[in-house]
């Protein structure tokens, strides 16, 4: 039996008190690929940040190996973190430094390895999202698709045992992208890193991802939870069903009831 | 499991081999990095052997070491090292870190300019600069004559939102500098006129002073730090997002649309602030006078016989010119602003001090043609 990396409990999210998802109940396991789907704007970005603890919950918790990020504080905390990389959307760069030493700075920050050993972990990060020759440009000489690139090589700088992705292969050519699912499932594979990803990318999804869940706005909550290929057969619920086969279908989502349905756990 | 890495050297007449054992993660391979690049500095002529049977954890910082070691054996030697030992689950590590050829040019951009070059690059910069500057001067005077053809093209609405953000919320900053500049100056000229007996010529001086010089320049400081950062800031970060790049092929031209209204409103507020702020002024110099025994009427007997109509209108007339350097500086730095990040923030710092600089040498040239008018 696999150990539990991420237990998510009676989860409220939302900013200002006000929730966007009610009482969200999930666990990740180590070594899961785990995706969280949902339409645009239904507030998958939002449990992401609530996961890696930068916005306190508006009640539950989330326990990462047992402890709550957010109200971990001192070692714990920083022991804690350095366990997590996370790569943001829009891939948060720091603008003042190049590529590389965005990389290094963690690498930097919590080791004693000699210089040229950092320079050297950082390149083979890099090399890992094949951005070796772009070390050392700015951020902003880069495109679109490079920063998230070098945003998940920043992510794994330090080797964390769970990866937070958002929306990774958004903006990638297909190429890159298929790369990166590889890259994903071979770290997932030889290290054992849990990854949790938030995108869109369906064929993506079905590659690689053991197991979704899917939110919805009108229900705040989950409405389908389950690894992608069943999902996709499983027409029990069209919306999820649609989702999945890319159908702009005719049914919205208020007209079925969260409760019929199978999958919801 | 987590015992840290540990390195042992064995050298046999044709083998060097480096045996690595326990946990090779980033915190654990910093204690024998140095040691095995030393190591295989002084192998010799024997073959390198990296022994890993030992490891019991290995990640990409480990892989990244391991291949690090490969690629300064495969420099010094023509044989490759040999690896053996490493279990199968981390050979797919071991790969993936070998993937980017460290051998490769991946060197940084060449040195920095020597330091002849870069202050010649930086005197062009500034000559360049005042080129652009002055060219959008011009485009938005040209921009402004043609909508004062057309006055209902103007966006009034957008002009009066930003006077009122500009000028209104600006009242109680320019109140509590100019009425501390007049205080203090009233209270320091006070003591030296004492002396003579002429304490009640402060309010000459105050009322010269504050009318004339002190008014026009407090509020085009304050306005300076408030209003052109802001316009700089508002405008860099719509060149970041691409929004103007989104009005220009909407067919709307950014400076009328954007730059025409804020020059407009700061045009028209700065002399009402400056009108408020030489009242508040004068009546911080008051406060010292009364304070000293003087009647209030004398005071203001004082400022109102001293006074003329002349020192009023070249203050205000100074402002109008003043208003126009704050927007226009201000747009003009922020519609300047490069990519990134850091560059809404140097746009904002350009624009404060180019402006501040420009009211103070057109303080300076309205002093001269003041002087030269026998105002």
């Amino acid at each position: 039996m696999k150990k539990t990396a991420i237990k998510v409990r009676n989860l409220s999210a939302g900013y200002n008190n006000q929730a966007i998802m009610e009482n969200l109940c999930f666990d990740i396991q180590s070594g899961e690929i785990f995706v969280i789907l949902g339409g645009s704007g239904c507030g998958k970005s939002t449990v992401l940040k609530h996961m890696i603890g930068l916005i306190p919950p508006v009640s539950g918790k989330v326990l990462i190996h047992g402890e709550n990020i957010v109200t971990a504080r001192g070692t714990a905390r920083n022991n804690l973190l350095q366990k997590i990389g996370v790569a943001f959307q829009n891939g948060a760069l720091f603008g003042s430094m190049t590529v590389l030493e965005n990389i290094m700075l963690p690498l930097k920050e919590y080791t004693d390895l000699p210089q040229d050993a950092i320079e050297t972990i950082a390149m083979v990060k890099l090399g890992l999202v094949d951005l070796a020759q772009g070390a050392f440009l700015l951020p902003d000489e880069l495109s679109g698709g490079m920063r998230k690139r070098a945003a998940i090589a920043r992510a794994m700088a330090l080797d964390p045992s769970i990866l937070f992705l958002d929306e990774p292969s958004a903006g990638l050519d297909p190429l890159t992208s298929a790369g990166l699912d590889k890259l994903i499932l071979e770290l997932c594979a030889s290290l054992g890193i849990t990854f949790v990803i938030v995108t869109h990318e369906l064929e993506s999804i079905i590659a690689i991802a053991d197991r979704t869940i899917m939110l919805e706005k009108e229900t705040k909550g989950i409405i389908a939870m389950g690894p992608p290929k069943e999902l996709k057969q499983n027409k029990s619920n069209p919306y999820v069903y649609n989702f999945f086969n890319r159908n702009p279908g005719t049914q919205k989502p208020e007209t079925w009831k969260p409760e019929d349905l199978e999958t919801k756990k | 499991m987590t015992e840290p890495p540990q390195l042992a050297i064995t050298t046999t007449t044709d083998t060097t081999t480096l045996c690595l054992s326990g946990r090779l993660d980033a915190r654990g391979i910093a204690g024998v990095w140095p040691q095995a690049c030393l190591a295989i500095g002084q192998v010799g002529s024997a073959a390198l052997v990296i022994n890993l049977e030992g490891v019991d954890y290995l990640d990409m910082a480990g892989a990244a070491f391991i291949s690090h070691l490969k690629n300064l054996e495969k420099k010094r030697a023509p044989v490759p090292p040999q690896v053996v030992g490493l279990r199968s689950e981390y050979a797919p590590m071991l790969s993936l870190a070998e993937k980017t050829d460290m051998n490769s040019d991946f060197k940084p951009p060449g040195p920095p300019p020597s330091f002849v070059e870069q202050t010649g690059k930086n005197i062009w910069d500034i000559f360049s600069d005042a080129r652009v500057f002055i060219g959008f001067i011009g485009e938005i005077t040209w921009a402004m004559i043609t909508s004062l053809k057309n006055p209902g093209r103007i966006r009034w609405a957008d002009t009066l939102v930003i006077a009122e953000r500009a000028g209104v919320d600006a009242l109680p900053i320019v109140a509590l500098i100019s009425f501390i500049v007049g205080l203090v100056m009233a209270f320091q000229a006070a003591i030296p006129m004492k002396m003579f007996g002429a304490e009640i010529y402060v309010a000459n001086l105050i009322g010269i002073a504050t009318v004339r010089e002190l008014g026009p320049l407090m509020t085009a400081i304050v306005l300076a730090g408030r209003s052109a950062s802001a316009f700089a800031a508002e405008i860099g970060t719509m060149k970041i997002n691409e929004e103007l790049d989104a009005l220009t092929v909407m067919g709307m031209d950014p400076v009328k649309f954007l730059i025409l209204p804020r020059v407009i409103a700061s045009t028209l507020i700065t002399p009402l602030l400056t009108i408020f702020a030489n009242l508040v002024g004068i009546l911080g110099g008051a406060v010292v006078i009364v304070s000293l025994g003087h009647p209030l009427v004398a005071y203001y007997n004082q400022v109102v016989n001293f006074v003329t109509w002349q020192d009023f209108t070249g203050g205000i007339i100074k402002c109008f010119v003043f208003g126009i350097l704050i927007a226009a500086t201000g747009c003009i730095r922020g519609y300047q602003t490069a990519r990134g990040p850091a560059a809404v923030g140097e746009a904002t710092t350009r624009a404060v001090v180019s402006s501040i600089v420009l009211i103070a040498v057109f303080d300076g040239i309205f002093s001269i043609i003041y002087y030269y008018m026998g105002v």
